[in-house]
């Protein structure tokens, strides 16, 4: 391992490697935070740039730097406009947001870069360590626990259901999943739900509904309630402060560190992904939280933050197992990566780690530079980042309501989904007048595909429904997962019962 | 009826159509081999109604929660900015419409420049300024650097629709 490392040292440290990392997170970061063009449309845009390098090492290490600099501006937007651009950023906007419309967008903004930084770099030493061992456990995944592992996945909505609102929650996730059902089916291609309307034949983007459910309403309560604006002066002496405090840095200390590890292994699944795990992580902190600080999970809660920006950036670093030891991509992302390696005559596989060990080391060490080289970059640029929020509101709403529209509109190239997204919007305004959470919404989206493929997978593989009790892997995830979503309801009435004696 | 218990109505509405087109539509166009399958493109969406239409009477039967955060005051209805909040709706939709024969440039600078008026803005040179960088820079972005085709001009000046 050792001459490994030297060799991806060797290689990726030369000014020209520098210069590509630099250059990629950059671009990565300032494309990334357009909502509509996550990770992977971006790096799809960079490859023939990374395939004229010539140089394999030098492409992909220009490609890892993009990867990660767009994952960071995925998270800037959901951040500080609360337009999450990627399914593995929706996460974020739960706590990230609140936290940019109490004041704090330069505070929200450093976390999301330490967590970042250290998911990137603890998933990255976790890569090296453990890729061989991990690809095998990877495969003994099968459908049926995919499923549970998407049920587990789905109980992320716990943390919207305090109050007495599980029914809200239950209904707004349950409204996600029929949402995600309109289209083609997988089995057969099935037209479902499209009422004979040739625009809803290919399902509604997630773009378009993430963008319905949060930036849309966000914009339109900033116009009907000018007073949610705090003053100029006030938000300007906010985003300057960055600082986190002692007690701060000890709050996210063990979540960093726990999700780092959660993270990385399910990203190591092929097909679960930053997603699972972001909501997963937000929902494990949640329950291990305290009481006090459960209440603040949804409405600017650090550990909320740092939770799913660490699981995310770990879980994207994970994802490298399948494809650089069995040349399985794990997501859509690495599927495009794979796209590049093969373009460059380099195959990704058990091999190569023994054939082209130069390739695979300066991957890895690329993935430490690309992590330190943004967080180097961006924490000197967070205040003007940041700074997006002093603009006037006059300049600010138009911009934002463009950039929504502009998002969906780059994602389908299809003006019908622009009235699509604002029917949708108007729709979760109400919803949210009336109390209805709407990040459940959203999650049973996201998961609602994965969930029915491998649910339907199951079912053929196993004729029928056995596979939930035949199997016990299966079975102690949907355990953990029916735990996790019956936990705050249990505390609340054992609370209850001890006020009352 | 409160808007809580109205959206309760709609969520069992909705869940009732679901569960009709799921239970007697979808099937009927099943090729006959599927239909040896085990698992049917109606399976899934005929449990998400079941259980749909199980917490939407939940919801309609049980009471308003007393303690539920909302984002206006309904009781302060008339203190809210209704007029520039439905006017940039409308714009989002004229945009909608009018992105394709108007072109990306002339839309997205009217909608800008329209947008700030809407709520306020006077300084006219300035807001045609910030407009013009912001269509065109976008445009450019968009376009030239990342190659998504996006028509700049009307349809007069393109060559038709």
């Amino acid at each position: 391992m050792i001459d490994g490392l030297l060799i991806g040292l060797s290689t990726a440290l030369s000014l020209k490697m520098i210069l590509m990392v630099v250059a990629g997170c950059l671009i990565g970061t300032f494309i990334g935070m357009l909502p509509g063009l996550g990770p992977m449309s971006i790096i799809a845009i960079m490859i023939p740039v990374a395939i004229s390098i010539g140089d394999p090492a030098g492409a992909i290490i220009l490609l890892a730097g993009v990867y990660y600099g767009a994952i960071f501006g995925g998270s800037t937007s959901s951040i500080l406009i609360n337009a999450p651009g990627v399914a593995g950023t929706v996460a974020t906007s739960f706590d990230g947001y609140p936290m940019a419309r109490a004041g704090k967008a330069g505070k929200a903004l450093t976390i999301a870069a330490i967590s970042s930084f250290c998911g990137g770099t603890i998933g990255a030493i976790l890569l090296m360590i453990f890729a061989p061992v991990l690809a095998s456990v990877a495969l003994l995944f099968h459908s049926a626990e995919y499923f549970a592992l998407m049920v587990v996945g789905l109980s992320a909505i716990a943390a919207f259901s305090s109050n007495g609102q599980v029914s809200k929650a239950l209904a707004m996730t349950l409204l996600g999943l029929m949402l995600a059902t309109i289209g083609e089916s997988a089995l057969y291609n099935m037209p479902r739900f499209t009422y004979g309307v040739l625009n809803l034949q290919s399902g509604i983007g997630f773009i378009t509904l993430a963008m319905a459910m949060f930036a849309l309403p966000e914009a339109i309560f900033l116009i009907l309630d000018p007073a949610r604006t705090k003053p100029k002066s006030e938000q300007e002496n906010a985003v300057k402060d960055l600082r986190i405090s002692k007690e701060e840095a000890k709050t996210i200390a063990p979540v960093i560190a726990r999700q780092s590890f959660l993270g990385f292994f399910i990203g190591v699944l092929p097909g679960a992904g930053a997603t699972i795990a972001s909501f997963l992580g937000y929902a494990v902190e949640r329950n291990l939280s305290t009481k006090e600080e459960q209440k603040e999970f949804g409405n600017g809660s650090i550990k909320g933050l740092a939770a799913p920006e660490t699981a995310n950036n770990a879980a994207c670093t994970g994802s490298f197992v399948p494809l650089l030891t069995l040349g399985i991509p794990g997501s859509g992302t690495t599927a495009i990566l794979l796209g590049a390696l093969i373009a460059l005559n380099v195959t990704p596989g058990p091999r190569l780690m023994v054939d082209q060990p130069e390739i695979f080391w300066s991957v890895i060490i690329s993935m430490y530079i690309g992590n330190l080289v943004l967080l180097v970059l961006n924490l000197p640029l967070i205040p003007y980042i940041a700074k997006i929020l002093t603009v006037p509101r006059s300049y600010l709403i138009p911009f934002i309501l463009f950039f929504t529209l502009m998002g969906v509109y780059i994602g389908q190239n299809n003006a019908a989904e622009l009235l699509i997204l604002i029917g949708l919007g108007v729709m979760a305004c109400i919803f949210r007048v009336a109390g209805y959470p709407l990040a459940p919404l959203l999650i049973g989206f996201i998961l609602g595909p994965m969930l029915e493929n491998n649910f339907s997978r199951s079912i053929q593989l196993y004729d029928g429904i056995g596979f939930l009790w035949q199997r016990p892997m299966t079975g102690a995830l949907l355990a953990v997962a029916i735990i996790l979503v019956l936990l705050p309801t249990i505390r609340a009435f054992l609370s209850r019962r001890r006020n009352t004696i | 009826m409160s808007l809580e218990r109205s959206l309760a109505l709609f969520f069992l509405t909705v869940s009732i159509i679901y569960g009709y087109t799921a239970f007697f539509v979808i099937d009927g166009n099943l090729p006959p081999f599927a239909k040896m399958s085990p698992v049917w493109p109606s399976s899934f969406p005929k449990i998400l109604a079941s259980m749909g239409v199980v917490i939407g009477f939940f919801l309609v039967l049980s009471k308003p929660s007393p303690n539920t955060k909302t984002e206006l005051d309904l009781q302060q209805l008339q203190s809210y900015s209704w007029f520039p909040a439905f006017a940039l709706l409308g714009m989002m939709v004229a945009y909608a419409l009018l992105l394709r024969p108007m072109g990306f440039i002339v839309s997205t600078f009217s909608f800008l420049v329209i947008g700030a008026m809407v709520l306020g803005e006077r300084k006219l040179l300035l807001l045609s300024i910030v407009s013009v960088i912001g269509s065109g820079g976008i445009w450019y972005l968009v376009q030239e650097v990342l190659g998504i085709y996006l028509r700049p001009w009307p349809w007069f000046l393109s060559g038709g629709f």
